[in-house]
């Protein structure tokens, strides 16, 4: 393909930034997540274009990525565990609301 | 601009613009949707990369799983939030500040770097992708050690998550 | 060997005061035996070495001695060391002899073996005891409570003075002056709770302590002169010759002064005059303490040292020539204090009393003596003297025993030692009465018999002989009052009849007090006989003069032996005998002060030298110590300083507190940092916010504001 390398990495750059901005500007905890997701699949982005590009013959880079995947799974399940027990205990998913932690 | 470019770049939009909207949108489960979207464009993406596995794992385990698990998440915390007023904080202009950095910083370094403004080389041929990344996740020579913790991992979360959603047992 | 025991002489005294102080202060037996036994132990060493140098040929050359390197100075040694050549072999033997007799006496003196007393406190002089004897009650003389003390004290005396006779330098010699110095205060204040003794004891160390003061500069003179204290360095011919002729002060020789100073020390020690007016009062002390003080070894001490010191204050004099200035001065105060206390002695009712004022002008005897350059005579004149006044004061003491216990058989409370209330006690004391009359008649010079002709008639030969006539008529009055006043003494005492119940039941002392009395009186007889000059009509010649040549031995050259000339015979048989008669004749029929005609005001106040002193001297001192130093030095000066430092470091504190401490450290810095940290702290906590979202993005934006930096300074 005749695609540079660098449209690659500067697409996921731009998801992982706007992931970024919804991490850290969205009130609910759960679009925090979303946020969270959104950056991760950035990484995958990067990974697997690296792969490609770099030496497709050696799978480090898919299995990277496949790591990524599973630790993601495992992290939206529990955050999503967490906030549905807080929401259950504080009527709550803002997570301004939810600093306990303060002061 | 050859038909490769023209599908990725087409395939970015979507890609940017359901990302955008994910993190815009005042309805949740608005947003839990643009994802779904968004996660659509990265697995075409894979698909272009000639990672098709991946694609597929995308699809079945992002959209299929955790894209789910959001919805029934946003499903079960519906009452408080009613989706009024800004889903935003105020001082949002301070991270839209810090990821405009952070964008121009790395594509400044990508730019700078000429090795990446190269197209790709060919496909080796007789190079069996899918074979390989089995082999790979299985063999001791090669990652089979990093799977298996994953798996341990995703066993901890899964007990985890259960154990902490269930609440208190009166 | 000789040199051994000599080293050895003063020690067992030294070691018996040690034990009794430390160790047997509460058994009076074992402390009189431990004190006996010392005593003995030195007269046995003292017996010894004497009878070693009587048979050494010319000793005077050939002394016994040795020395060791004491003190380093510089390049050389201080030596000190010991020596006993003819003179302190002469003195030693009357050393030994006397202190044993004393400690002797001091047995039954203290009365060993008698009940304690009924009220007897340590400090005051024992009382008396009741005890029922067949169902009747009478007093008893109890046994002095300090015993112990007294041995212990007595042996301490008699180490200073065996130390003092057996150095070979002015060193030692010094030391054991000022040891006897303090027994003679520690003993004189024995009897404590009284305060007479006690002024007596401080009266005693002040006056010889001014002698002392003079002695020690005279001993500083000397070192700083030739270099050394050891006699035999001093005495060389050619520093004698060096000392008389380098000029010192005033136009005096270096040896005249260093004489001087010298005998300012003897003046004090011996109760010369002017500093006699210790020795009348130290007849506080118990009798035996008399005895050792007045006769047996301290104001020996003195008249020892001046003679052992006569080359030097006779350095560049030769027989036949006028008395240089310290030798007249020797001789003016000698006369002068013969005659002056024999004045006073003679209206004197204490019999001790009698006998201090008699020590104190036979002293003078001494001196003038050695003021006219009659080194043996005054030698021979102090050996005889101590035998017989030991043996007087003894007897004294024997006496006023006697009447004591009269006094407690009848309960009639006299004072024993008041003459006028004995009499007749020759029958109720048989041998004290004869002891006694032997040392008085040596005192007042009786021919032939007693030593103390022959001494006396020695002095009065050499003065005649060498044209001193004033000295010669001045010691030939004195020895007139001195047999005069002896005879009253002996007739008040011991003839007539009793004057009072306690001297009607007199009775006789014990063995222990009796036999050092015959002893004594044996020496006082016989050891003149000595000394009979070569040319006396008739008895001259039977027996070489041996003293003469055995102590004349001592100095470099021997003295000649003064030519026979009846002028002091004649007059001094006069005087002794004429004395003798005389006193006897006024006083047998005196029965009280009232008939003695010589109760002179002037003379029983003793010239009231005591009230010039006290003016002079005593009411001055007391009044600097209260009113200058006491009051205004340390009250007012000295505390006032101490009251303003106080006061302004009080100010000082509290100014630091107020102005400083409280504002500055408490509030501003204590207080301040308190609330700087508080405010912080409220402040600061804000940052824990607990809001996730908050902290990434401070993070973050840290985060790119270092990779911007980093950025740009690393790359």
């Amino acid at each position: 393909m005749s695609i540079p390398l660098s449209w690659f990495l500067i697409l996921a750059a731009a998801l992982f930034s706007i992931g970024l901005f919804g991490v850290l500007s969205r009130k609910n905890a759960i679009a925090i997540l979303l946020g969270v997701e959104l950056m991760l699949n950035a990484v995958n982005i990067n990974l697997v274009a690296f792969w490609r590009y770099q030496d497709p013959a050696k799978m480090a880079g898919q299995v990277f990525a496949i790591i990524v995947f599973a630790v993601a799974a495992a992290e939206v399940a529990v955050g999503l565990a967490l906030i549905i027990s807080v929401y259950r205990s504080r009527k709550t998913v803002v997570a301004d609301e939810i600093d306990l932690m303060k002061w | 601009m050859t038909a490769d470019q023209i599908i990725f770049l087409l395939c970015a939009a979507l890609i940017l613009g359901s990302a955008l909207m994910v993190v815009i949108t005042r309805k949740l489960i608005h947003a839990a949707l643009w994802l779904v979207a968004a996660l659509f464009g990265v697995a075409i993406l894979f698909a272009i990369l000639q990672a098709g596995f991946l694609a597929v794992v995308q699809v079945v385990v992002y959209i299929g799983a955790i894209a789910i698990l959001f919805i029934f998440a946003v499903m079960l915390t519906r009452r408080e939030m009613l989706d009024n007023g800004a889903q935003t904080r105020s001082n949002w202009w301070l991270p839209a500040l810090l990821g405009f950095l952070i964008l121009a910083g790395l594509v400044f370094l990508i730019i700078g770097q000429p090795a990446f403004g190269q197209s790709a080389a060919e496909m080796p041929t007789g190079v069996d992708t899918l074979r390989n990344l089995g082999i790979a996740l299985v063999s001791p020579d090669a990652y089979v050690l990093p799977f298996e913790v994953a798996s341990i991992l995703l066993l901890a979360a899964l007990v985890g998550a259960v154990y902490v959603a269930s609440g208190n047992k009166e | 060997m000789e040199n051994f025991i000599i080293w050895m002489l003063p020690l067992p005294p030294l070691l018996s005061f040690f034990v009794i102080i430390l160790f047997t202060n509460k058994r009076k037996s074992m402390s009189h035996g431990i004190a006996i036994g010392a005593a003995g132990l030195s007269w046995l060493g003292s017996m010894i070495i004497y009878i070693r140098a009587l048979g050494v040929k010319e000793f005077g050359r050939h002394i016994f001695g040795s020395s060791i390197n004491w003190l380093p100075t510089g390049s050389t040694w201080l030596k000190i060391g010991v020596q006993i050549d003819p003179l302190s072999a002469a003195v030693i033997f009357f050393v030994a002899w006397t202190v044993l007799a004393i400690f002797l006496y001091s047995i039954g003196y203290h009365n060993f073996g008698q009940p304690k007393g009924d009220n007897d406190v340590a400090g005051l002089p024992p009382h008396g005891a009741t005890v029922t004897e067949n169902g009747h009650k009478h007093t008893v003389p109890s046994i002095e409570p300090m015993y112990s003390r007294f041995f212990a004290f007595i042996s301490l005396f008699a180490f200073g003075m065996y130390t003092l006779v057996v150095s070979d330098n002015l060193l030692t010699l010094f030391v054991g002056w000022e040891i006897m110095g303090l027994c003679s205060y520690l003993l004189i204040g024995f009897w404590f709770g009284k305060p007479s003794a006690r002024n007596a004891a401080v009266k005693a160390f002040m006056t010889t302590r001014i002698g002392d003061v003079f002695m020690l500069l005279g001993i500083a003179f000397v070192y700083s002169f030739t270099g050394s204290l050891s006699f035999s360095e001093i005495f060389k011919p050619e520093m004698l010759g060096a000392l008389a002729s380098t000029p010192a002060f005033f136009g005096i020789s270096a040896a005249g002064i260093i004489g001087l100073l010298l005998f300012i020390g003897t003046v004090g020690k011996s109760a010369q005059w002017p500093l006699h007016v210790w020795l009348p009062d130290a007849m506080e002390g118990p009798t035996p303490v008399s005895a050792m003080i007045h006769a047996a070894t301290m104001v020996s001490a003195g008249v020892y040292m001046v003679i052992r010191m006569f080359p030097l204050i006779s350095a560049g004099w030769t027989e036949g020539m006028p008395l240089n200035m310290t030798m007249s001065v020797i001789a003016f105060i000698g006369a002068f204090t013969a005659i002056f206390a024999a004045t006073i002695a003679l209206a004197q009712n204490d019999i001790k009393r009698v006998l201090a004022y008699s020590t104190i002008s036979q002293l003078g005897f001494m001196i003038a003596a050695l003021g006219i350059g009659a080194y043996v005579a005054a030698a021979f004149h102090l050996v005889t003297h101590a035998f017989f006044k030991a043996l007087l004061f003894l007897g004294s003491g024997s006496v006023i025993h006697g009447m004591e216990h009269g006094v407690m058989h009848t309960g009639n409370h006299v004072d024993p030692q008041d003459m006028f209330n004995m009499g007749g006690l020759r029958k109720k004391m048989p041998i004290t009465f004869w002891t006694f009359l032997i040392g008085g008649l040596a005192l007042s010079g009786f021919p032939i018999l007693t030593a103390g002709f022959w001494s006396k008639d020695e002095i009065f030969a050499e003065a005649f002989g060498n044209g001193h006539f004033v000295v010669f008529i001045t010691l030939a009055s004195a020895a007139f009052l001195t047999a005069f006043y002896t005879m009253r003494q002996i007739t008040l005492t011991f003839f007539g009849e009793p004057r009072s119940k306690a001297a009607e039941h007199a009775s006789e002392t014990p063995w222990t007090m009796i036999l050092p009395l015959i002893v004594l009186a044996v020496f006082s007889v016989s050891y003149g006989w000595v000394g009979i000059p070569e040319q006396f009509p008739g008895l001259g010649g039977l027996i070489p003069n041996w003293f003469h040549e055995f102590v004349g031995g001592t100095l470099a050259e021997l003295p000649k032996a003064i030519e026979f000339s009846w002028v002091p015979l004649v007059t001094s048989l006069f005087v002794a005998l004429g004395g003798l008669f005389c006193g006897w004749l006024f006083y047998r029929n005196v029965k009280s002060p009232q008939q003695d005609f010589l109760q002179i005001p002037v003379l029983k106040n003793k010239w009231y030298f005591d009230e010039i002193y006290d003016y002079l001297f005593v009411k001055p001192a007391t009044w600097i110590a209260e009113k200058f130093t006491s009051l205004f030095m340390d009250q007012i000066v000295i505390d006032g300083i101490l009251h303003s430092v106080a006061q302004f470091s009080l100010f000082l504190g509290h100014a630091f507190r107020t102005y400083f401490d409280k504002p500055v450290i408490n509030e501003f810095i204590g207080d301040g940092t308190g609330n700087a940290v508080k405010a912080s702290g409220s402040g600061l906590r804000k940052i824990q916010a607990g809001r996730i979202q908050y902290y990434m993005v401070a993070s973050i934006t840290v985060l790119v504001i270092f990779a911007v930096l980093f950025y740009f300074l690393l790359v």
